[in-house]
């Protein structure tokens, strides 16, 4: 069975919120949207996200570091939210594993939001309904998209690769590489929930540098004793700019 | 969490339409063991039937403000086999109905002897239904209370004792209804529906007790090094995503001091428990028809708050994500 999942990488995450914006933004005018918002502009700013960034300081000063943490629906493969509600309308892809709320059913009696023990799922004040992340369904199966961007407008849209996105079943693939050989862990395991999204540590950091990077290719300035080829004829750096 | 007014009715009032109607047909049942002198078809089973019809309108009225989409609210009895809500929506409607079919016999005096069971027991058709309905009414209270005690990440509801409260308070306040109903009508069951309303008030007492002294001695199993998987004792959140509220920061939280959750507690404690008890046991004395329909007022209001504290006291583990909520 297919599970489609997110793997974030605490450890490249800057905090910029791009997956915040493109999530809002994709989604809003996709088939999950809109997400509205409440006095944008005033005092009391609210509104409907499916993924937010919060941020967290680690340590004692001076020696600290700062840890954000990106967070959305963890697409548990036991999720406490779909068996409460009343009407079906929350449920899990039996195809590929995404918890998903179908608005045309849902009577916004908010159980399923209490049953998450994550703060996963947000109210849509304006249509009265449930909404959470959908994995970007609309995108992730859109067969007329090309195939490298057949993945989550969130995973997109990361600067930093911080968002992998992958079947964590298959053990081949970049997802669950990613959570075999960096430490992968999920929020809370003991909660039985069997969460899908896995988030990768702080670890550290490791440069692979092979030999040849080593070794200049060319020497423009020529600043260096050692210059790498015969100076025969003019390399385009010698006449550039 | 966050009490909402619709719930906090929903739940108070429908209890009374049970604990009303079980006591109508407690009553029903001693009169025909002869231990208390028969009643009026028409007017005290019927009218009794309806005003307890009147306290479930009025709950499921309220419920519906909690919904987004109530008129969407029939697709929620589809999920019977998995939610304890989908099943109180089925068994709220069957009860409604059995409870208007006892009051409808009793009005147009269906009431004549059907059979004869073993010489002494004479069941009509009103005997019929009300053990119908009694049973159904038992359903009710488990599925509303299982609703809450369902949820096993809100640790102060999920616990036999939330279906031992809502069912004994339910009892209570719908028996010292009972006792109004009757005082009002100049019937003289006020001792009897008094002494069970005043027993079950008791009974409601040992068990919220029990579940207060209970929810003091739980510990939180997480803690926010836990809910963001980062092992280190010194962690501080500096922002939580946003900058205004969220869904997040108002449903999961009741925004009140400390103080004010306590003085509901004292309030409900006082309410619910003490001044109906109080007022019946002054009511035998003084033979007051006042004091009976005071004792069911008082407990309502402390019901409301018993309620408004139920949702207050329960920690949702998402606020670990709200430091400033949590
Ligand atoms: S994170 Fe919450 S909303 Fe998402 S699947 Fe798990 S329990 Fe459901
Ligand atoms: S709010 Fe909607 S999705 Fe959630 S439990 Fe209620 S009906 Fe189901």
């Amino acid at each position: 069975m297919t599970q489609l999942a997110l793997v974030i990488d605490l450890n490249v995450c800057v905090g910029c919120h791009a997956c915040v914006t493109s999530c809002k933004q994709w989604n809003t005018s996709g088939t999950a949207g809109p997400l509205p918002d409440q006095r944008p502009y005033d005092d009391d700013p609210s509104g409907v996200f499916f993924n937010r960034v919060q941020t967290y300081e680690v340590g004692c000063f001076p020696d600290t570091e700062t840890v954000h943490f990106p967070k959305s629906c963890l697409h548990c493969e036991d999720p406490p939210c779909v068996p409460v509600c009343p009407t079906g309308a929350s449920y899990k892809r039996e195809d590929n594993g995404v918890v998903l709320v179908d608005y045309d059913k849902c009577i916004g009696c908010k159980y399923c939001s209490w049953a998450c023990p994550y703060g996963a799922r947000e109210f849509d004040e304006n249509n009265k309904v449930m909404k959470k992340c959908t994995l970007c369904i609309d995108r992730i199966t859109d067969m007329s998209l090309p195939e490298e961007e057949r993945k989550p407008a969130c995973v997109m849209a990361c600067p930093t690769s911080a968002r992998i996105y992958g079947d964590v079943h298959d053990p081949e693939s970049a997802a669950s590489k990613a959570i075999r050989e960096e430490g992968g862990y999920q929020l809370q395991p003991e909660w039985g929930t069997k969460p899908a999204n896995h988030y990768l540590p702080r670890r550290k950091q490791q440069i692979h540098i092979s030999e040849e990077e080593l070794v200049r290719a060319d020497n423009p300035l020529r600043k260096e004793d050692e210059v790498p080829f015969d100076q025969q004829s003019e390399t385009l750096d010698d006449v550039a700019w | 969490m966050h009490p909402a007014f619709s719930v906090i009715f929903l739940t108070t009032l429908i209890g009374i339409g049970q604990g009303l109607f079980l006591a109508l047909y407690t009553g029903q049942v001693y009169s025909l063991a002869n231990l208390l002198p028969g009643q009026d078809s028409q007017g005290f089973y019927a009218l009794g039937g309806l005003v307890a019809l009147v306290f479930l309108v009025a709950g499921l009225f309220a419920s519906f403000f909690h919904l987004g989409h109530p008129e969407r609210a029939w697709r929620a009895a589809s999920q019977w086999r998995t939610s304890w809500l989908s099943r109180e929506v089925i068994v709220l409607p069957v009860f409604m109905l059995l409870v208007f079919l006892f009051a409808l016999v009793h009005y147009l005096g269906w009431t004549q002897p059907l059979f004869t069971v073993s010489d002494a027991l004479v069941v009509d058709l009103s005997l019929i239904i009300g053990f119908i309905a009694s049973i159904v009414a038992f359903a009710l209270y488990i599925c509303t209370a299982m609703i809450y005690a369902s949820l096993k990440f809100l640790k102060e509801w999920h616990s036999p004792l939330t279906v031992v409260n809502y069912t004994f308070l339910g009892l209570a306040s719908g028996f010292m209804l009972a006792a109004a109903f009757s005082a009002y009508k100049g019937i003289d069951l006020v001792a009897f529906f008094g002494t069970w309303a005043v027993i079950f008030t008791l009974t409601a007492a040992i068990g919220r007790v029990a579940s207060l002294m209970r929810n003091r001695q739980l510990r939180n199993q997480y803690d926010l090094s836990s809910a963001i998987g980062v092992r280190h004792p010194q962690l501080a959140q500096q922002t939580q995503g946003f900058l205004g509220g969220s869904f997040n920061t108002r449903e999961f939280f009741h925004h009140k001091s400390a103080g004010f959750v306590n003085n509901v507690r004292r309030l409900f404690l006082l309410l619910v428990f003490i001044v109906p008890v109080v007022l019946i046991a002054a009511s035998y004395f003084l033979q007051s028809e006042v004091l009976p329909m005071a004792a069911f007022a008082f407990q309502y209001l402390g019901l409301m708050a018993e309620r408004w504290y139920f949702f207050a006291e329960a920690k949702h583990p998402q606020n670990m994500y709200y430091q400033q909520i949590a």
